[in-house]
């Protein structure tokens, strides 16, 4: 990094020539609400999409803050205790459901995908709709129930409490059977179009790894998801009529409504995460100016992270009395996605070793990428060793690692997608001085908010507590502060990237100088995406041949 | 949205696919994907019908005893020769003989409604002995611990299907009713192998069902 030097890396436009946005493009092509809100162009339910998960984002960030607020004293600061646990469980559900599931794959997953493959379109533009008023209509359902009845079961729903708490729950279930619906046909409709809407030319191996990530992806939402949907109208079925199927009192199991529960809801980890690992792939080999090292073993990985994730859902039940070879077994599968998430993290730093590297704000996220995937990740393989899961189980030091590792990296894979397509979606530059600060404050912020919680979680402090021990006053009122300086770095992005929209610099097809086919048509695209349809016959990445220098890099 | 000016000679082409090979292989593999959907939604019940079985083994043996295997095989019947009426509609209607695939999807149509009625009868049965899996479990001749667990497996899981026929039936319904209109003939019947397509996994979960809830 020390022989950086932007102005090779980032194609300049050329002076004196005065950019212009395209006349028609798919924000103009029609007019008017209708044409938005029944429109079958995967570009506009992309950006549909980004305005209903934003506005998800904002509500889970605003709960979170609540809740770190109320830390900040031992005791009540701003709500009771059965305030605190509704509000923990609406921060957990909308962030997932709302947010983390869907942002990357259903806002730049839907944008980018077609364009990427050369396609003028997703496989099924109908079912495209359908899926985001099926998320609208779920998340409708979902968050009006959870206010309305309280719900204070964590977002996990663990029977037997989910069967016996007051709070009305059964809606919010049906809303997470709904909800699934939407990913599910997102995901199949990205592998049908993956499959068969490729033009001549496009095969599998020169697929870009954002599509390769996403595909993988999608097999978990497609197999994965029915289980989480039934399990939930498992759950509201018995709220509802009492069948006994969880409830330990009438011969029921529930520990088999966590095996059916975490079936699910291990490899939704990778739902969030794989489409980031996607979006950095693309990211950093634009900003290092080289080829992703090792392509085929970063394309790969991301379907053997999508297989093994399958196997590893009993490492959340290593206190439920399973047997020491359960225990074991999933224990080492677990640690297996470790070795593919290093195969990835060694080929994105294997990518920048003698590049020419910019140091742009998507390529700052990128870092703090590596820096999450790799801190959560090895406290991850810590977390899936049975003796200290034990010791760590259901503590902080749980919420601080998935935090880490589910949250950080899928919020730098998202942050860095923002503003690398920033300037191909609405066609304007955002401001990088402005750009740079946020980032720095997010990544600080971040860094500040978990890290403590690592400590407090070693401590003993048990994670959905309402109240803790005074000694962990100092290092809970740290987070706290941490999170603020978040909250600022998010309230920053908004400001600029809204100002950008409007008065932006006009960003010109390329501005990266990135290869890439979504860069060969202008910012913002026209309807149809091509003129005609392209042909492929190079690989995804061009930026340098084996064997070639970069020019201006003196070893 | 419409299809576009360059594809106008083939009006069943949708302007994002280049040939009609290309939608049929998106359409096909689209519904096997919802198929294995399907697969997995039914796969939790069959967890935890496995898992109840392995708890409460004597129970099972004594529940299954109560459902009425001469029902259940009749209806196993009815339900294999409706997948065989509806693949014979889906060949005739690719060969275009619309009217006799119309009518063979009517058959279908009509012996899924026989199931339905069976089902039915069965139903009322279980209700009438008082074999509701939860508080409204008040059957006398069988006071297990279990039991309601195996009937609350028996009941959502055949009710689950149950959902299912019905979809299928409603399915099944407008493509005949399409069928009908000409919209499906030897030029254009991929519509109609999909619905076929479910028709067929509708049977195999009941295939499944039909032995480990009745026989084993």
């Amino acid at each position: 990094m020390a022989h950086s030097n932007a102005n090779h890396a980032v194609a300049e436009e050329a002076p004196g020539e005065e950019l212009k946005l395209p006349a028609v493009s798919f924000w103009n092509a029609d007019l008017g609400i209708k044409s938005w809100l029944l429109s079958l162009d995967h570009k506009r339910i992309g950006i549909m999409y980004m305005v209903l998960t934003l506005v998800g984002f904002l509500l889970g960030g605003i709960l979170a803050m609540a809740l770190r607020i109320e830390h900040l004293t031992p005791d009540e600061t701003i709500m009771g205790p059965n305030t605190y646990n509704r509000v923990f469980t609406l921060h957990g559900v909308v962030m997932i459901f709302l947010f983390m599931i869907p942002a990357i794959p259903a806002i730049f997953g839907n944008f980018f995908l077609p364009l990427m493959l050369g396609a003028k379109d997703v496989a099924f533009p109908r079912l495209n709709l359908m899926s985001i008023y099926v998320y609208g209509a779920g998340a409708l359902l979902m968050v009006w129930s959870m206010v309305a009845g309280g719900v204070d079961s964590g977002w996990t729903f663990y029977a037997p409490y989910s069967l016996s708490t007051p709070a009305s729950l059964a809606p919010a279930l049906f809303g997470v059977f709904i909800i699934g619906f939407s990913s599910i046909l997102t995901g199949l409709n990205f592998i049908v179009t993956i499959h068969t809407m490729r033009p001549k030319g496009m095969t599998w191996m020169r697929m870009p790894l954002f599509v390769w990530g996403t595909y993988a992806t999608s097999i978990i939402q497609v197999l994965a998801t029915p289980v989480v949907g039934l399990t939930a109208v498992l759950t509201a079925i018995e709220r509802l009529f009492g069948f006994g199927f969880f409830d330990p009192s009438k011969g029921g199991d529930p520990v088999l409504f966590q095996h059916l529960f975490w079936f699910y809801s291990h490899p939704a980890v990778y739902i969030m995460v794989l489409p980031g690992m996607g979006v950095i792939s693309e990211v950093v080999s634009v900003f290092s100016r080289k080829n992703v090292f090792g392509y085929k073993m970063v394309a790969y990985s991301s379907l053997g992270i999508a297989f093994v994730g399958f196997f590893a859902w009993g490492h959340h039940m290593f206190v439920t009395g399973q047997s020491k070879f359960d225990a074991g077994a999933f224990a080492i599968i677990s640690m297996l996605v470790g070795v593919f998430t290093a195969i990835k993290v060694f080929n994105w730093v294997g990518t920048m070793y003698r590049g020419s590297i910019a140091v742009r704000a998507p390529f700052v996220y990128v870092c703090g990428f590596l820096f999450f995937v790799v801190f959560g990740g090895m406290t991850g393989v810590a977390i899936s060793s049975v003796s200290l899961d034990v010791h760590w189980h259901d503590t902080y030091f749980v919420v601080a690692h998935f935090h880490f590792i589910m949250v950080g990296a899928t919020l730098m894979g998202f942050l860095a997608a923002l503003h690398y397509w920033f300037p191909k979606m609405f066609g304007r530059m955002y401001h990088e001085g402005w750009a740079m600060l946020s980032a720095g404050l997010i990544i600080l912020g971040f860094n500040a908010s978990f890290i403590p919680q690592f400590l407090l979680g070693n401590m003993g402090q048990p994670r959905r507590y309402y109240m803790y021990s005074p000694e962990a006053q100092g290092l809970n009122v740290a987070s706290t502060a941490g999170s603020s300086l978040l909250a600022f770095g998010f309230l920053l992005i908004l400001i600029y990237l809204v100002y950008a929209i409007k008065y932006g610099k006009v960003a010109g097809d390329n501005p990266w100088g990135a290869s890439g086919l979504e860069w060969k048509t202008p910012s913002p695209p026209p309807k149809h995406n091509f003129d005609s349809t392209p042909v492929v016959d190079e690989d995804p990445y061009t930026y340098r041949q084996k064997g070639e220098e970069v020019e201006h890099v003196v070893v | 949205m419409s299809s576009s000016e360059a594809h106008s000679h083939n009006p069943y082409l949708a302007h994002h696919f280049e040939t009609i090979e290309q939608q049929s292989y998106a359409a096909r593999l689209g519904m096997w994907l919802f198929l294995a959907t399907e697969v997995l939604l039914f796969g939790g019940l069959f967890l935890g019908y496995t898992v109840y079985r392995w708890l409460y083994p004597e129970t099972y043996q004594a529940c299954a005893d109560l459902l009425s295997i001469p029902m259940g095989a009749t209806n196993t019947v009815v339900l294999i020769t409706s997948s065989f009426t509806a693949a014979l509609g889906y060949h005739a209607i690719k060969v275009d003989q619309v009217k006799k695939g119309v009518a063979l999807l009517w058959v279908t149509i009509v012996l899924a409604g026989a199931f339905l009625v069976i089902k039915y009868f069965e139903y009322a049965h279980k209700f009438h002995e008082g074999t509701l899996p939860g508080k409204w479990y008040t059957f006398e001749g069988l006071q297990a611990p279990g039991a309601n667990i195996f009937f609350a497996v028996y009941f959502l899981a055949t009710g689950l299907h149950g959902f299912h026929v019905v979809v299928g039936m409603t399915i099944l319904a407008i493509l005949a009713v399409r069928a009908q209109q000409g919209r499906y003939h030897a030029k254009n019947y991929v519509g109609v192998e999909l619905g076929v397509l479910y028709w067929h996994l509708v049977d195999l979960v009941w295939i499944f069902l039909f032995p480990l809830l009745y026989l084993i």
